[in-house]
This record gives structure tokens, sequence and C-alpha cells, in this order.
């Protein structure tokens, strides 16, 4: 491995602005997104198309006051934003944009990525439970029974992976699917019948992991005002808002490596990291359009689905696939 | 230091919801308490915009009430004008030419249309679909411009006189009126249906949830979309007809199931029946003049007690006028649907989820000015 300095240093920085600017841009993504599916334009005031839109969204939520209330927990109310945000970026150095664009190539970077995400969780329910409003403590134990159960189908799904691959580690993933599209997971009939309804499941589950709608629970506007993040304004809001859209790249990163191929081009031409990004806009992109098709389910509804089909349903795709792992 | 919480597993917490909450559409407060998330005991607060409205029948004119009558269902306000000019022409025994009783039925009609494809996008917003309010009010976009060329106002329309309209439609309101039913028609199946009806996270959140009787509908004295979807066959248009409706063909949707889906049911087909009435109206449109002859300035109605009900949106909008010979009213009681219909909500949310009960609440279709008048 490189021992410069200064190679770390510029993968940083690249990776921090890379995040930065999809934390701020995804928004404006959103919102234009939205608009079109409504039948409307989307920001057009600030730049062209309002393409300056997040920055004067930053600016102004930078601006205002920092409003700690009275009777919340004050040490547990701050650090909650940080932990949404925080464990998001980190979640960013262990991914392979491409065979040599990696922050760090860590060998149990899957664990790494899960153990990142359910700090993210940590998050939601310090939030909640620090604001000490009955809104946020709903919406605090919403999020974790959501994020538990869907955890799970997401885990096991990801063993069959790890079982095909034999590696814990994304870089090695993703090398094992080059060469067309025909080598990627969600395609590998060879290893697992199930592989194309894995890849769905794990995609359910990494919305349903992020809290998107149509899983919305935790911020169900019409029900829980804005759920966790009642309390919060100013920078505190800005910074949950942040760690949402670097979940959804990060979720979109993992399901283009672990199913997708990673930087692989499906035709086997010029593989290379536009293919990644072109991969990862397109997953983020169904995020999008989900959210502004599908109205909110219930609780329970979500909980069922989690524990009635999802769960099982991985369980026996695992069983066949260590089956014909053994067989084949 | 904040003190620790000390929790009790039987413990309930009370969850004040509103009277500012997205879901409540206005000022409505209901005391909830809380298991957890299910509620053990609902209790809707009223009062926060009371605006004395009955009060205010007393002080004015016959006349100079019109415009309240407009600010208490201000979603299907022609309605409300309807309901009260039919009460004081009945007081004071004035004829309607017949080209304003179909212009009447008309503007109602569209209001209606409105009023429902309104409660449609708030119902979808309260169960977190954003999406179908841009269509929806794409469409209602264009009966407001329609109202606003005859009424002069696009919300609180203070268009019905006693004795007639304000002022008689023209061609390019006939003419803009066909081109909108064409244009609903053709949205309605697709746009509305096989996006929302049909989509399987509505149907499981409405299917069997906010169970509503027939008797407790009895009870409480519900009315309109909330009695048809539990079976009960009672539209006012039908039961006890004014205006020019027995002249027109159109079904009432009745659904059993009782739940909120019925309902949603019963709101989707009278955006069809509505439909089908403002054709035909406009086919049969008579010639002729819109405001009768001789209506004096002030109107002084004989003592006496006079009663006129008429469909609205949500419901049988009554006006109970008593009159004592003078030229303001010496009471005007007005039943409101709404208020019925949301006193169901405390007996039928017991035991229900949070979020169930505000899905239930927005099948309700509420709106507050008009519970609290």
């Amino acid at each position: 491995m490189d021992t410069s300095i200064w190679r770390p240093i510029i993968y940083l920085v690249c990776f921090m602005a890379f995040a930065g600017l999809n934390a701020a841009y995804l928004g404006w993504c959103e919102r234009k997104g939205a608009g079109r599916i409504q039948r409307r334009t989307g920001p057009m005031e600030v730049g062209f198309h309002g393409l300056l839109q997040p920055l004067a969204d930053g600016l102004k939520l930078m601006t205002k006051q920092l409003l700690v209330p009275e009777g919340v927990d004050q040490i547990l109310f701050r650090i909650a934003p940080i932990l949404a945000m925080i464990p998001a970026l980190t979640s960013m150095v262990v991914i392979p944009f491409s065979d040599n664009i990696q922050g760090r190539a860590v060998e149990l970077s899957v664990l790494m990525l899960f153990a990142l995400a359910s700090i993210g969780m940590i998050a939601i329910l310090i939030g909640g439970w620090a604001s000490a409003n009955k809104y946020a403590v709903i919406s605090a134990a919403r999020a974790v029974s959501q994020n538990l159960a869907y955890e799970i189908p997401m885990l096991l799904t990801v063993i069959t992976i790890v079982m095909i691959t034999g590696s814990m580690n994304l870089q090695d993933i993703a090398m094992d699917q080059q060469g067309g599209f025909w080598h990627w997971n969600i395609f590998r009939f060879d290893k697992s019948i199930f592989m194309p309804v894995s890849f769905l499941i794990f995609f359910i589950c990494s919305v349903a992991e992020t809290n998107r709608a149509p899983f919305d629970m935790a911020e169900a506007e019409s029900e829980l005002i804005a759920g966790f993040m009642t309390e919060y304004g100013s920078m505190g809001f800005g910074l949950f808002m942040m760690g949402e859209y670097l979940n959804i790249v990060v979720g979109a990163c993992l399901t283009t490596i672990l199913f997708l191929g990673g930087w692989s081009c499906p035709f086997g031409l010029f593989p290379g990291v536009w293919w990644f990004l072109i991969k990862i806009y397109i997953l983020i992109f169904t995020f999008i359009w989900v959210r502004w098709t599908y109205p909110r389910t219930q609780v329970y509804k979500l909980l069922n689905l989690s524990w009635k089909i999802l769960i099982p349903f991985s369980m026996v795709n695992l069983l066949v696939t260590a089956a014909f792992i053994k067989v084949f | 230091m904040t003190v620790p919480i000390q929790c009790r597993p039987d413990e309930v917490f009370v969850l004040n919801l509103g009277p500012q909450h997205p879901a409540t559409h206005g000022v409505l407060r209901v005391k909830l308490t809380m298991d957890g998330e299910y509620i053990v005991k609902a209790e809707p607060v009223l009062g926060y915009i009371h605006r004395m409205h009955e009060k205010m029948a007393e002080a004015g004119s016959f006349a100079q009430f019109m415009p309240n009558t407009a600010r208490m269902d201000y979603l299907h306000a022609l309605a409300y004008n309807h309901g009260y000019v039919l009460a004081v022409e009945r007081a004071a025994g004035i004829e309607v030419p017949e080209r304003a009783e179909y212009i009447r039925v008309i503007t109602v009609e569209l209001n209606r249309l409105s009023s429902h494809l309104l409660w449609w996008a708030a119902f979808l917003l309260d169960l977190g679909g954003f999406t179908p309010l841009l269509y929806a009010f794409d469409d209602r976009e264009r009966i407001l411009d329609l109202l606003e060329r005859i009424t002069g106002s696009r919300l609180t329309y203070c268009y019905f006189r006693f004795g007639g309209v304000y002022n008689d439609i023209d061609d390019e309101f006939i003419a803009g009126t066909r081109d909108f039913i064409k244009r609903l028609r053709s949205r309605l199946p697709r746009m509305y249906h096989d996006l929302v009806t049909h989509n399987i996270i509505l149907i499981k959140r409405l299917k069997d949830i906010g169970f509503i009787t027939p008797e407790q509908c009895r009870k409480y004295g519900a009315t309109g979309p909330v009695a048809r979807g539990s079976g009960i066959n009672y539209d006012v248009r039908k039961n006890e007809p004014y205006s020019v409706y027995p002249e027109f063909d159109f079904d009432v949707p009745v659904y059993t199931e009782c739940d909120s889906m019925a309902r949603y049911m019963v709101r989707m087909d009278e955006i069809e029946q509505s439909l089908r009435i403002i054709e035909q109206a406009l086919d049969k449109l008579p010639d002729g003049p819109v405001k009768a002859k001789k209506v004096p300035k002030i109107l002084k109605p004989a003592a006496g007690d006079y009663y006129a009900a008429v469909e609205a949106a949500r419901g049988a909008f009554g006006c109970r006028l008593v009159c004592d010979g003078g030229k303001s009213a010496y009471r005007l009681k007005l039943r409101s649907p709404t208020f019925s219909n949301l006193s169901l909500f405390g007996e039928v949310a017991e035991g229900m989820l949070l979020a169930d009960a505000l899905a239930f609440m927005g099948s309700l279709d509420l709106v507050i000015p008009e519970i609290d008048r």
C-alpha cells in the first residue's frame, strides 16, 4: 500500500467534497424531481434553474439561532444531529468507487458499513428522546422498531452475498462481478435462483433504513409534525437532513456494489468510476420517485412486512444459497 | 439537570393534537389520552375559531348575513348560500325564476366538485401522499376560474340573492364548463383511480379502518358521505328535494362497508354524479330572467318558524329561521353537518392507533370554521 501521507489527505478531501455536494444537491434534486412528478417546475428563483438554492438554504439555516428548548437534555440534544451526520460521512471512507478509488481498503468493510448505519439509528433515538416532546418520543420509538426490523433481512441478504463471494471486503465483492451484467450478483442464477428477489429485499430494506417514504414513519408529518426533528431548527435540522441524504447515497452505493457490479459496465466496455456514479444516481432517483408516488404505510403494516414476509424469505434465501454453493 | 422520567407500564399520557397540527386542517384540538400509540380516549375540543355567526344574523338585516354563509364551510360556500337563501325565500314567499334555479344547481355542483377534489387532495396528504394534491388542485383551479368569472370571487362566494342569483351565466362559462366536464371525466379513471384508488398501500390503510355503524350515524346525526358510507341512503337532494333537483337523473352512491374506504368511494362516486347533474342542467338550461321581480330591498318576513335544508359536500346543512316580523332574524340556527360528523370521532377513535385515527379523521372531511360557527 502507498505509504505517502498525501494520498489519504487528497482522498479525504475528495470524499468530503463528494459527500458535501451530495448532501446539498440531493435536496435540490429531490425538489426538482418532485416538481417534475407533480407537474411543476421546482426551485427556479435562486440561480439558473434554482441551482444556487442549496447555498441559499444552507445560509438561511446557518444564520438562524440554534434554539435549545427548556427541559431538553442539553448534551444529548446537541449530540444527536452530529451523530446523524458523522456515521454517514465515515461510511464514505470504505466505499470503493472504482478499482483504484477507495479511501481505505478495510478487510471487513461490509461489517463496518452496517455498524455505522446502526449508529445513525441511535442518532434518531437520542434526538427524539432528548427533545422531551411527545411526538418526538413516539417517533424515536417508531424509528428504532423499524430499523431493528429491517436490519435483520438486510443483513441476511448480505450474508448470501458474502457467502457467494467469500469475502467481506467491498472491493473483492465488486471485483467478483466484473465483466458484463450477467456477472452481476443480481443475475447470478447459478449461485441462487432468488438473486433478483434478494436485490428487491435489499432495496426495500435500504428505503426503510433511511426512513424514506413510504416508510417514513419517524417523520410522518401528518401524524407526528416532524417526528424526532420537531424541536430542531437551524443547522441541527440541517444536519439531520444532510445525514438523511448521505444515508441515501451510502445505501445506493452499497446496493450498487453488492448487486449491480460496482463500477463494471453492463456490456464490458470502459469499466470505471462513471458507471458506478450512473448506477448510484439511478438508484437515488428511484428513491425520490418512490417517495413522491406512494402514500405512507402504517407502522404495524411496516413491521408485518418485515417480520412476516421479508425475514422468513431472506432466511429461505440464505439456506437455498448455502445449498447451491455446497452442491455446485 | 433534567429530572429522569419515570414510567409505569400501565401509564397513559395526554397528547394535545392541535389546535396547530398538520392533520387537523385548521384549529381543531383533540385531547388524546394515549397508551403508547393506542388511543384510550379522544375528546375533540372546539371553540378556537368561534365567530358568533348565528348572533350576527340577529344583528343585521337578512341581506347583510349573506356573506357570512360563505365563511362557514369555505370549501362548499355556495351550498351554504343556497341553504340560507332557501330559508329566507320560504319565509318571505319569494318565487325564484327557473333559469336562476338551474344556475344555482350548476354552480353548487361545480363547487361540490371543487370541495371533493380538495378533500381528496388533503386526505391523501394526511396519508402521506403529496403528489395527488397537485393533480387535484390542477383540476380544482379550473373550477375556481370558471366560478370566478361569474361570481367574482374564488373561495368565499356570495353569489345567490333572495329570488335568484347575482348575475347571469354566459356562453363562455357554459363552454368552459363543458370542457371541464370532459377533462375531469378523462382524468378520473387514469389519474385518480389508477394512481391512487387502486394503490395497494392506500387500500390497506383504509380498508376495515374507522368502522362507523349505521346506529352510530343515527345516534350522532351524521349525514352526507359519512352516513352514505355506512349504508344509510340519505341525501337531501333525493329525500327532501329542493330547487330543481327532482328534474335530474342522478344516483346516490351508498356503500355498506362502513369503513374509511367506503367513505372514500362515496365521495369519488359523487364526483361522477355531480358531473352528470351539471351536464343535464347545462342541456336543459331555460331562458329567462335570473332574478325575481319586486323583491323588496329590506325584507320583513311574516312572523313564523321556517326551515330549509340542502345537501352540502359534507352532509345536510340546515337553516332554521325564526322571524318576528322585523327586518332581521329573531333567531337563526344553523345545523352544520361536520359538527355531527366530528361528534362520532371520540367514540370511533377509541382503541385506534394514532396514525389510523388521523386517517379516519381525514375520511370525515372536517372543515373547522363550519363546526365552530
